[in-house]
C-alpha cells in the first residue's frame, strides 16, 4: 500500500496520471488547471514519465491532438478549465461519437464574462450533452482515485468512451491534502495496457469519421447512446474492482444522514464537507436534514439517485451554475425530470450558489435547508433562486 | 407514406463501431459511371501509350491492358473529358453517351 | 541540400508507383482538379501513411458512409484541426515506437489534407502550432480558392477580382476585393525544412515535391493549386489546361523553399498574359480591362519578388 502524504491535489492528480503510464499528453495552460500540466511537463522532462507532451497552441488543438493520438492507439490525457473547455466544445462531441477514450481532468471554473478564474460548474454544465463519462470529486483522494477509474472505464472495450473527472478549481485543485498514492504495481493490476479494438495503422487500414448521411445518422446515434448507457455497468464494476485492490469504495451517489431525512441538500463536487457540517448542525437543532452527493453525472445514475432520495419531502438542489431563463439550475432540472415519474417523489427546489468563487458557507446551506422547509408549506415564487447574492 | 426509418441503411445494432468504415477503398462498389453524358473513345492507331490519360484521370478510371494501352473503365468514368484534352496525340474523342 | 533528400532520385513517367491509395467511386465533380491533386499526392506517398483530413470537399466526397475511397488509414475530425489531429497521430507513433508497441523501423508518413479554407482561414492557427512544434508530418493544402463544398464562398485564398457567392461583383464591388493570402510564405516563415507549391498539370513535379515533403525530418508544407470547374465556372475538361496556364502566366509559380532557401522549380521566362487564364473562367467574366491590367501588374510584381527571394539567398 502506498503512503498517505500531504500533497497539493493537482500534483497528486498529475502523479496519478503518471502511474497510469500515459503515452501522450496534449494540453494548453489555463488557470486553475496549470499545476496539473506543469507537473506533468516536469515528469516528462525528468524522464520519470515516458510520454510525448504536445504543447499545443490552444485547447481546441489540445483535444484534437488527443483524438489523433488515441485513434493511433496511445493512452492519452488532457486537462483544462472554463474557457478552455468551452473552446474544446465542438470536438468533445466528436470524441465520444468516434469512441475515442481520452481522459481529461477539468479544474472547474466560472465562464466569462465578467472574466473569472474562480470556481463554479458553469464550464462543465455547458458540456452536459457531449457524451463523455463525467464524475465529480469531493476531495483530493477521490480526485486521484477517479483518474485511475476513468482510464480503466474509458478504455474498457465494452465502453470506449472518453471520460472527464471534475475537480473544483482552487477549492480542490490547489488544496494540500493527505493523499494516498497507491503503489505502481497496484495501479498496473487495476489498469491493463490500452488495447483498442481499432486503430490507425497502415497494416490494417480503416476510415474514421465518415459522412453520416440521413440514412445512417439516426442509427449511428442510437448505437452510440445504447453503448453509452451500457457503460454504467462497467463503471460500477470498475469501482467494485477498485475497492478490492485499493480498499476504497465508490458509488454513483453518496448519502449522508439520509436515514429519516425530510429535507435533503443535493450537491456535486467539493462542497460536501461544508454541507456535512451544516447537516450536523441542523440535526443537532432537531431538523431532519440530510445530504446527497452525485459522483457520477454522466451517464446519470437514475436508480441510485431515486433510491438515495426515497422518503424525502423536499430536495434542495444546490447548482453551481446558472442556466439563464431555464426552469432551474442544470442539476435541478435534471433531477426534477428524473423524479417526475417516481410515485411519492420529493418536491424539488432549485438554488444557485457559489458562482465565480463566491464562498458557500455552512450558514448558506442552513439558509437553503430552512427555505426548503418553508417551501414545503408555501410554493416558491420563482422556479430558481440565487443564494449568497447581495441585494 | 412509408415511415422515416424505412430509408435506413441498416439496423442500429449493425452500425459498425464508431461508424467506422472497416473495408479500405470500398467506394469501388459505388459506380460513378452513370454520371456520364460523354464517353471517351480511344483510337489505338494514334495512341502512343504515354499514359497521360491515366495519370491525369481524377477518378482514377484508367487501367493499362496487356498490350500496354490505357483503357478507360466505364464503371467509374464520369466523362469529364480531361483525358481527351491532355492526350498529346488527339487519340481520345468524347462522344455523346447513348441513353 | 538536406541529407534526407540526397538519395531521392525522383519519379519519372516510366517508374510511377502502381498503387492507388485513393480508390475510384468517390463523389467528386466531373473534372475535379482537387481530387486529382489528392490522388497524385497519395500515389507519391504510397501505402505506409496515416492520413488526416479536414472537413471539406475531399472529406465529403471520399467518405459517405458506408463507402470510403481511402485505402490507407484515414481520420477526419473537424474543419479547423487537421494539423492538430496529425500532431496527435505523430506524437502517438513516436511514443508507441519508443515503448515497443509499434515496430520501430516501420516508416509511417503522417499526412494532413485540408482545403484553402481549412488552411488559410479557420485552420491557420492549428497549422502554425503544428509547424512551430516541429512534428514530422506533411501538410498538404489543396487550394481551389474558395469554400466550394458549402457553395463557393470566398476564402482568404480567393484571388482578387473573383466572383464567389460571398464576394459578388456589383456596383460597389469588383468581386473579391483582397489579394490571395500567401500561405506558403507563412509556412516558410516558421523555419520548417520544406515548403513547396505544385499543380496537377505538372504531375511529376507534384509527386516529387510531396515525396520530398515526406522524406524530410520535421514539418513540410505543400500548397497544391486545384482547379474547381464547379466553383470557377470552367469546363471540366479544362482543369489541367487551367492548372498549366496558372503556372505559364506566373499566377501560380512553382517553387520550393528548402531550409529557408527559395528555388524556382519551373522558371517562366516568356509568360502568357493573365487574360488567357482569366477568360476561361466564369468567376472572372465581369472583370474590365482595367481590372485585368491591375491583376497583371500584381502578378508581375509578385513574380519579381519571388525571383529576388530565389536569387539573393
Amino acid at each position: 500500500m502506498g503512503k498517505r502524504i500531504a500533497k497539493e491535489v493537482s500534483i497528486a492528480v498529475a502523479e496519478a496520471v503518471k502511474q497510469c503510464r500515459v503515452d501522450v499528453i496534449a494540453a494548453y495552460p489555463i488557470t486553475p488547471q496549470t499545476h496539473i500540466v506543469e507537473h506533468l511537463s516536469e515528469l516528462v522532462a525528468n524522464g520519470e514519465l515516458d510520454a510525448e507532451y504536445i504543447t499545443v497552441e490552444s485547447e481546441h488543438s489540445a483535444i484534437s491532438a488527443c483524438l489523433g493520438s488515441v485513434a493511433t492507439g496511445a493512452r492519452t490525457f488532457t486537462s483544462t478549465s472554463a474557457q478552455g473547455l468551452a473552446l474544446m466544445h465542438e470536438i468533445l462531441f466528436i470524441t465520444s461519437a468516434l469512441r475515442l477514450p481520452v481522459v481529461m481532468v477539468v479544474a472547474n471554473r466560472a465562464l466569462s464574462a465578467p472574466i473569472s478564474i474562480w470556481n463554479d460548474h458553469a464550464d462543465i454544465m455547458a458540456q452536459r450533452d457531449v457524451g463523455w463519462i463525467q464524475t465529480f470529486a469531493e476531495n483530493g483522494q477521490e480526485a486521484v482515485d477517479l483518474v485511475y477509474h476513468a482510464f480503466r472505464v474509458a478504455e474498457d472495450r465494452r465502453v470506449m468512451f472518453p471520460a472527464i473527472v471534475n475537480i473544483d478549481g482552487f477549492t480542490l485543485s490547489h488544496m494540500i491534502e493527505p493523499i494516498e498514492l497507491p503503489d505502481q504495481e497496484q495501479v498496473d493490476q487495476y489498469l491493463p495496457p490500452f488495447k483498442p479494438r481499432y486503430k490507425l495503422d497502415p497494416r490494417k487500414p480503416i476510415s474514421i469519421g465518415p459522412v453520416g448521411i440521413p440514412e445512417i445518422y439516426t442509427e449511428a446515434k442510437k448505437a452510440q447512446d445504447e453503448a453509452f448507457k451500457n457503460a454504467y455497468r462497467v463503471i460500477i464494476k470498475a469501482w467494485d474492482e477498485f475497492e478490492k485492490i485499493f480498499g476504497r469504495r465508490y458509488r454513483p451517489v453518496e448519502t449522508y444522514r439520509m436515514e429519516d431525512a425530510e429535507v435533503a441538500l443535493l450537491i456535486m463536487g467539493s462542497l460536501a464537507e461544508t454541507a456535512m457540517t451544516a447537516v450536523d448542525r441542523m440535526r443537532e437543532a432537531g431538523k431532519k436534514v440530510g445530504l446527497v452527493r452525485i459522483r457520477l453525472w454522466r451517464p446519470f445514475p437514475l436508480r441510485d439517485f431515486v433510491r438515495a432520495v426515497k422518503g424525502v419531502k423536499m430536495l434542495a438542489v444546490v447548482d453551481r451554475a446558472l442556466s439563464p431563463g431555464a426552469t432551474g439550475g442544470p442539476v435541478a432540472v435534471e433531477v426534477r425530470s428524473a423524479l417526475y415519474q417516481v410515485p411519492g417523489r420529493p418536491r424539488v427546489v432549485s438554488f444557485i450558489a457559489g458562482l465565480g468563487g463566491r464562498d458557500v458557507t455552512v450558514e448558506d446551506f442552513e439558509e437553503m435547508a430552512d427555505k426548503a422547509y418553508f417551501y414545503l408549506k408555501k410554493k416558491p415564487k420563482e422556479s430558481y433562486e440565487m443564494i449568497g447574492v447581495k441585494e | 407514406m412509408p415511415k422515416g426509418k424505412d430509408t435506413a441503411l441498416m439496423s442500429w445494432k449493425e452500425v459498425p463501431f464508431g461508424c467506422y468504415i472497416l473495408e479500405p477503398g470500398n467506394s469501388v462498389k459505388f459506380k460513378t459511371g452513370d454520371w456520364r453524358s460523354f464517353r471517351p473513345v480511344l483510337d489505338k492507331e494514334k495512341c502512343i501509350k504515354c499514359g497521360q490519360c491515366y495519370i491525369m484521370c481524377p477518378e482514377p478510371a484508367y487501367e493499362q491492358d496487356e498490350e500496354g494501352y490505357y483503357i478507360v473503365n466505364l464503371t467509374y468514368c464520369k466523362g469529364c473529358g480531361i483525358c481527351a484534352s491532355v492526350c498529346p496525340k488527339g487519340a481520345i474523342t468524347m462522344v455523346i453517351e447513348e441513353v | 541540400m538536406l541529407k534526407e533528400l540526397a538519395k531521392f532520385k525522383g519519379f519519372s513517367a516510366k517508374n510511377l508507383p502502381k498503387e492507388e491509395p485513393f480508390a475510384p467511386g468517390h463523389r467528386a465533380c466531373q473534372g475535379c482538379g482537387e481530387v486529382l491533386a489528392l490522388r497524385l499526392a497519395l500515389k507519391a506517398l504510397g501505402m505506409n501513411v496515416i492520413a488526416v483530413s479536414a472537413t471539406g470537399c475531399m472529406e465529403i466526397i471520399s467518405s459517405p458512409f458506408p463507402y470510403t475511397s481511402w485505402r490507407v488509414p484515414w481520420i477526419h475530425i473537424a474543419f479547423e484541426n487537421a494539423a492538430a489531429v496529425a500532431s496527435g497521430v505523430e506524437a502517438a507513433l513516436k511514443a508507441l515506437k519508443r515503448k515497443g508497441r509499434f515496430p520501430k523501423n516501420r516508416r509511417v508518413d503522417v499526412v494532413a489534407f485540408a482545403g484553402d479554407g481549412g488552411t488559410a482561414d479557420i485552420g491557420l492557427q492549428a497549422l502554425s502550432g503544428a509547424l512551430e512544434r516541429g512534428h514530422d508530418f506533411v501538410y498538404i493544402c489543396l487550394d481551389n480558392e474558395a469554400y466550394m463544398n458549402t457553395g463557393v464562398q470566398r476564402s482568404g485564398c480567393t484571388p482578387y477580382g473573383a466572383m464567389t457567392t460571398t464576394s459578388p461583383p456589383g456596383e460597389k464591388s469588383i468581386g473579391q476585393m483582397t489579394w490571395k493570402k500567401n500561405v506558403p510564405a507563412i509556412a516558410a516563415a516558421h523555419g520548417i525544412p520544406y515548403v513547396a507549391t505544385a499543380t496537377p498539370a505538372f504531375f511529376l513535379d507534384l509527386m516529387n515535391k510531396v515525396k520530398k515533403a515526406a522524406l524530410v525530418n520535421g514539418p513540410a508544407y505543400v500548397h497544391i493549386y486545384s482547379p474547381c470547374p464547379t466553383g470557377w465556372g470552367s469546363k471540366g475538361e479544362d482543369s489541367i489546361r487551367l492548372a498549366r496556364l496558372a503556372v505559364e502566366t506566373r499566377i501560380f509559380p512553382l517553387y520550393e523553399v528548402i531550409e529557408g532557401k527559395y528555388y524556382i522549380t519551373r522558371k517562366v521566362t516568356k509568360p502568357k498574359p493573365v487574360e488567357e487564364y482569366l477568360k476561361l473562367q466564369r468567376r472572372f467574366r465581369h472583370l474590365t480591362e482595367e481590372h485585368i491590367r491591375e491583376i497583371q501588374q500584381r502578378v508581375d510584381a509578385e513574380y519579381e519578388r519571388l525571383l529576388r527571394l530565389a536569387e539573393c539567398l
